[in-house]
């Protein structure tokens, strides 16, 4: 049970590490990328459920991205697990449900459905992986500071910042606990139901007073509702090029079939 | 319940963030009017625990599973529904951000259906008019402040969670996503997340009877006049046990009730085609059968289409070659892709 809790941690901990690194995409402004992402995702959201070709050109930006930052591939793809399974929950009544044959290969007919699944399943992985590169990329400090430039108030992104760092403590404080708690109840799955009130009542307390104490300590070094987000250095040039070039791209997969012309190109 | 992004369409989703977008305006403007400067970083350690919350498994008596617990109602029992409703938000967007729960797109859908009803909802007409009630006024006031708590608590997390699953299905089918009939999706969902919702409802009630017992200051719409008197007299224990049976006897009650009635699912796998469904789209009970001749037809025009040869992808004019040239394409795409990561890794050797 606390291997769950000690995995979440080092997730944590990992995506901070990756996101602290000095590669060519860790140093676009994060506004920039924070666009670029959004405007990926709803592009490949957008496709429509049999395009599988004009789909698949999307998985440039990734690609790319991967690339040229050095985040490993595995990372992400170790994420999908969770998003996986969801999914293919929803999409595997298609190729039951949708029995139009699209076209066949030799005698075995792939299916509408088996089309739209296999969209839907891209759709999910793609736009995960966007907004990982995003988080992997970016560091969290910056990130907020982007979010308060679009005008997020305030309020929601120092409670963002906020939370992301007790998020760790906490979770830190459960792990102990429930390691203290199983090794005083052997051979037991979780918390017993006896229990159930207590113990995440003590922490809850616990951090209620902890509270506390982080508010004087806010307070003790200068807070007044507002955080100072260190401005790294404005937007230059390059951040919109970045920008632009990619949002360009986007569109032009989404109008066009570019799969589909570099196929035909290279078939004529 | 976490949705992803591909099962949203981007219309739905941006409907959703709107919504979600909205209610997140008025919270912060109502706290700022309340203007107290402590609560947020009680808000952040409030929704960092329920983040850690969320990790512990908690044993379901007499069953091999585990539950967790939901933090809507925890959250808006101690902080208020305002400040409960930013303190979700900001838990789903980190679980989205930092562990892939979910979808940054599906975010503002994601808020709506966890965030939105277990906060406001379940606090607003469930919570505080249970708590404002004179429900159990026979007893000892303090056993009675606890016996509202827990049933506040239980009833406020069934209902929100049926109310979320139901938003999942409703914007899963407006997007167009899934080719399974509202009805039957419906059919899937919902009792699934009675049995969590009970769970979680127990979970959430548990903890929130300890914090009462132990700080009745902090819950919210506690008559505190009314603590101080007589301590316990009803061990948790046995409340939570009593509960627990109930709830089992329930759970049971109802999972059998799904298993022999899986009509949803059947009619969903066999009366699919043209006519088969669209005339008991909306979960019409009486044409609920399967083997109905309206889903005999549609076999027999399923079984009719499914050898028709020359169908091809909507839209395109020449059937053959464009999935030709699409499939080449498809191939030097993924070629390309796996050319440019092998690339990057090389010249990242190079220079390490």
């Amino acid at each position: 049970m606390s291997q769950n809790i000690e995995r979440s941690i080092r997730d944590l901990r990992e995506m901070d590490a990756l996101s602290s690194g000095n590669s060519a995409i860790h140093t676009v402004s994060a506004g920039a990328k924070l666009l670029v992402t959004v405007v990926y995702i709803l592009t490949v959201v957008s496709f429509d459920k049999y395009r599988v070709s004009g789909l698949l050109f999307m998985i440039f930006y990734p690609a790319v991205l991967f690339a040229v930052s050095g985040i490993p591939v595995s990372t992400c793809l170790y994420k999908l697990r969770f998003v996986l399974p969801l999914a293919l929950a929803v999409g595997i009544f298609n190729p039951i449900l949708d029995r139009q044959p699209a076209f066949s290969i030799g005698s075995f007919t792939v299916t509408a459905g088996m089309i739209s699944m296999l969209t839907l399943m891209m759709k999910g992985v793609f736009s995960l992986m966007a907004s990982f590169l995003l988080v992997a990329t970016t560091r969290i400090e910056a990130l907020c500071g982007a979010l308060r430039k679009i005008h997020v108030p305030s309020m929601f992104v120092t409670l963002l910042l906020l939370t992301y760092r007790y998020a760790a403590v906490l979770a830190e404080e459960a792990n102990v606990m429930t390691q203290a708690y199983s090794l005083r109840a052997p051979g037991q799955k979780g918390i017993h139901y006896s229990a159930w009130g207590s113990f995440l009542g003590q922490l809850l307390l616990r951090s209620m007073d902890r509270a506390e104490e982080l508010y004087s300590s806010m307070l003790l070094r200068g807070y007044h509702g507002e955080f100072y987000y260190a401005q790294g250095r404005k937007s230059s040039a390059s951040d919109f090029l970045y920008a632009v070039l990619w949002c360009a791209l986007f569109v032009a997969a989404r109008c066009l079939n570019l799969t589909q012309i570099l196929g035909s190109a290279v078939m004529r | 319940m976490h949705m992803a992004d591909a099962l949203l369409s981007p219309a739905v989703a941006a409907t959703m963030y709107v919504a979600s977008g909205t209610a997140a305006a008025i919270s912060i403007k109502r706290l700022k009017e309340d203007d107290d400067p402590q609560k947020l970083p009680t808000m952040a350690v409030a929704s960092a625990l329920v983040f850690a919350g969320q990790m512990i498994n908690y044993t379901i008596p007499g069953t091999g599973s585990s539950g967790h617990m939901c933090g809507g109602m925890l959250l808006s029992a101690l902080l208020g529904p305002e400040a409960g409703f930013l303190s979700m938000i900001v838990v789903l967007t980190i679980q989205c951000l930092f562990f892939a729960d979910g979808g940054l797109m599906a975010l503002g859908a994601n808020i709506w259906n966890m965030a939105f009803y277990g906060c406001f909802v379940g606090y607003y007409l469930i919570w505080r008019p249970i708590m404002k009630s004179r429900l159990f006024a026979g007893r000892d006031p303090h056993a009675a402040q606890r016996a509202k708590i827990i049933f506040a608590s239980i009833i406020g997390c069934i209902v929100t969670l049926q109310m979320g699953a139901f938003s999942v299905v409703l914007e899963t089918t407006l997007s167009g996503i899934t080719e399974l009939p509202f009805g039957a999706f419906c059919a899937l969902m919902q009792p699934i997340h009675l049995a969590i919702g009970l769970v979680e409802g127990l979970i959430t009630a548990a903890v929130l009877t300890y914090v009462y017992e132990t700080r009745p200051e902090l819950v919210r719409d506690v008559d505190l006049s009314e603590v101080a008197s007589a301590r316990s007299s009803k061990s948790l224990g046995t409340i939570i046990v009593t509960l627990a049976l109930a709830a089992l006897v329930v759970g049971g009650v109802f999972s059998h009730f799904a298993s022999s009635n899986p009509d949803g699912l059947e009619w969903a796998l066999f009366g699919n085609e043209e006519g088969g469904y669209s005339s008991n789209m909306g979960l019409d009970e009486e044409n609920f059968g399967v083997s109905s001749a309206a889903s005999q037809t549609a076999s027999d025009i399923q079984e009719k289409t499914s050898f028709l040869p020359d169908y091809s992808f909507a839209g395109s004019e020449n059937p053959m070659g464009t999935t030709v040239s699409g499939i080449a394409g498809s191939v030097m795409v993924a070629a390309a892709a796996l050319g440019i990561c092998l690339v990057g890794r090389f010249f990242r050797k190079k220079k390490a």
